[in-house]
């Protein structure tokens, strides 16, 4: 395994693992024990419009992404704060508006994108030194935002009725954080591809929720099971010649079901004392 | 009238979809008052509140708080929701549960100070769950779950209390020891409590109203069985279970 490092592609590999694995261990907490999922879906399939876009004008399709992601999270935000639309509805219809733009814009730029799978999937044996510069500097601003947002995304996760009791612009922040999510799925693109972003927001963290109650080691959990499954995914992709970002998720899977069905064991021989 | 004005409440009138919740409501609040709001499930109790706290806008009448808009003066009501609509499961510590009372105070990003923490120490130990700082928030009977969001609101240094449905999911002896802690508090703050368990309030509260999308409030803690009447469209045996002296006193 280790010889594989003396090649540039691996070690772009391993970088790029580790930054997708701190991002959405950090924003993957948020998205976890504020339940928004869904629209974490919403925004990384929406994103799929600006990587089409990346390819139609000639630009860096991650950038594409950036902005078509960014958009999303204050389009599905605000319309599902300020008007009476469900949102899941909302979600739904940037959700596959996004892709739909995706593919039309991907079918209108002169010669045909032969890697959208990747795109799609993932596709982590190919990330080139620049956009290794741009995630690095997207997990900057994700963590300078947390540090200094922390107490306020505690507020508007756990209580939002209250936040805005004592004052908290609790709107403000709730867009601000789907911006966050939106910077993250822009990170985990190349990683894990479009449609299996999901995946690496949810599971380390569900999986750090089961060994604590504090948000912040949550977090630090968060990204350390996340280094582990691109890890392990990436060195069996390599070995059994699999899709790299698929075989992260399925590692990721795999390892939330064995330690949910071991908890699930350990709880029902010594259940956890419930305080009367 | 020398008691000062914290609430005022003007002809208020509000619809979800075109159906009335609140008909006319007028009701003031003053600083030593410690109101019970009875009325049964679905009769507009808590949109009363929320209407107090600017969460839920009127659709008709005026809604005063300290002078103001509840908007602006919101912060010094202490607000006690329905306990069991958080997440129980959340990750967040007693300590930092009530820390969440000094948001406004404290200001964005800024970090809690020690008097900020202190103040939050002080505050469980009014409630008496000091001992629990540290203990995950989920991990605490109704009961105790209850007092951490009484200390949360009293860190905030409030001039009112507003508690929805308190004690619910609560057991008797728990209740009664909840009931007075407020017993305590009302000689610092206002403390506006609406429950459907008529019985036990009217033993703690000064004065009750009923609500059922109307509000039938004479300032005192005395009840007709025509207004209980008219509040639950029942007999009045019904509603008190048999024990209908603890309500209302001989007429």
């Amino acid at each position: 395994m280790l010889e594989v490092l003396q090649y540039d592609f691996m070690r772009n590999a391993l970088a790029a693992g580790v930054l997708a694995a701190v991002a959405c261990g950090i924003v993957g907490v948020y998205v976890v024990v504020k339940k928004i999922v869904f629209i974490s879906g919403g925004i990384a399939h929406a994103s799929f419009g600006g990587v089409g876009l990346g390819f139609l004008l000639g630009i860096n399709p991650v950038v594409g992404a950036l902005f078509f992601t960014l958009a999303s999270a204050l389009g599905i935000g605000t319309l599902s704060r300020r008007t009476s639309l469900p949102e899941d509805t909302v979600i739904g219809v940037f959700w596959a508006v996004g892709m739909a733009l995706g593919v039309i814009f991907i079918g209108l730029s002169p010669g045909y994108a032969v890697d959208l799978f990747s795109y799609l999937f993932g596709n982590i044996l190919f990330v080139p030194t620049s956009d290794l510069v741009l995630m690095l500097i997207l997990d900057a601003v994700i963590a300078l935002v947390v540090f200094l947002l922390y107490k306020e995304f505690m507020a508007i996760s756990f209580d939002e009725e209250f936040g805005i009791v004592v004052g908290v612009p609790v709107e403000r922040l709730y867009l601000t954080l789907l911006c966050l999510i939106a910077l993250t799925v822009v990170v985990l693109i190349r990683v894990v591809g479009v449609i299996l972003v999901i995946a690496m927001l949810t599971i380390p963290a569900a999986m750090a929720k089961q060994f604590t109650y504090n948000l912040k080691k949550m977090m630090f959990f968060s990204a350390l099971l996340g280094i582990i499954f691109v890890l392990c995914g990436l060195w069996l992709s390599y070995e059994l010649d699999l899709a790299s970002g698929a075989t992260i998720v399925i590692v990721s899977g795999v390892f939330f079901l064995v330690s949910f069905g071991f908890r699930r064991l350990v709880s029902r021989k010594h259940p956890i004392a419930q305080p009367p | 009238m020398t008691s000062k004005e914290l609430v005022k409440l003007e002809n208020i009138w509000v619809h979800y979809d075109n159906v009335a919740i609140l008909e006319d409501v007028n009701l003031s609040i003053d600083q030593d008052d410690f109101l019970g709001i009875i009325g049964p499930n679905g009769g507009g109790k808590t949109t009363l509140l929320k209407v107090i706290l600017g969460l839920v806008k009127p659709s008709r009448g005026e809604v005063t708080v300290l002078g103001s808009t509840p908007e602006r003066n919101r912060k010094f009501i202490g607000y006690i929701a329905q306990s069991s609509l958080f997440d129980h499961d959340f990750p967040i510590s007693v300590l930092e549960v009530v820390l969440m009372g000094r948001y406004g105070k404290v200001g964005l990003i800024k970090r809690f100070s020690n008097e900020d923490k202190n103040l939050a120490l002080k505050a469980l130990e009014t409630v008496e769950m000091l001992d629990y700082k540290d203990r995950q928030i989920g991990r605490l009977s109704g009961g105790e779950q209850q007092r951490v969001f009484i200390a949360r609101a009293l860190v905030a240094e409030p001039k009112m209390l507003l508690l929805d449905e308190p004690t619910t999911g609560i057991d008797t002896p728990m209740q009664t020891e909840f009931y007075e802690l407020l017993a305590e508090l009302k000689h610092a703050m206002a403390i506006v409590l609406v429950s459907h368990d008529i019985s036990a309030v009217s033993i703690y509260v000064d004065k009750i109203a009923c609500l059922n999308h109307q509000l039938y409030y004479h300032g005192s803690k005395e009840v007709g069985p025509e207004i209980l009447e008219a509040t639950y469209k029942c007999p009045v045996q019904m509603i008190a279970h048999g024990v209908p002296h603890r309500v209302l006193k001989e007429h």
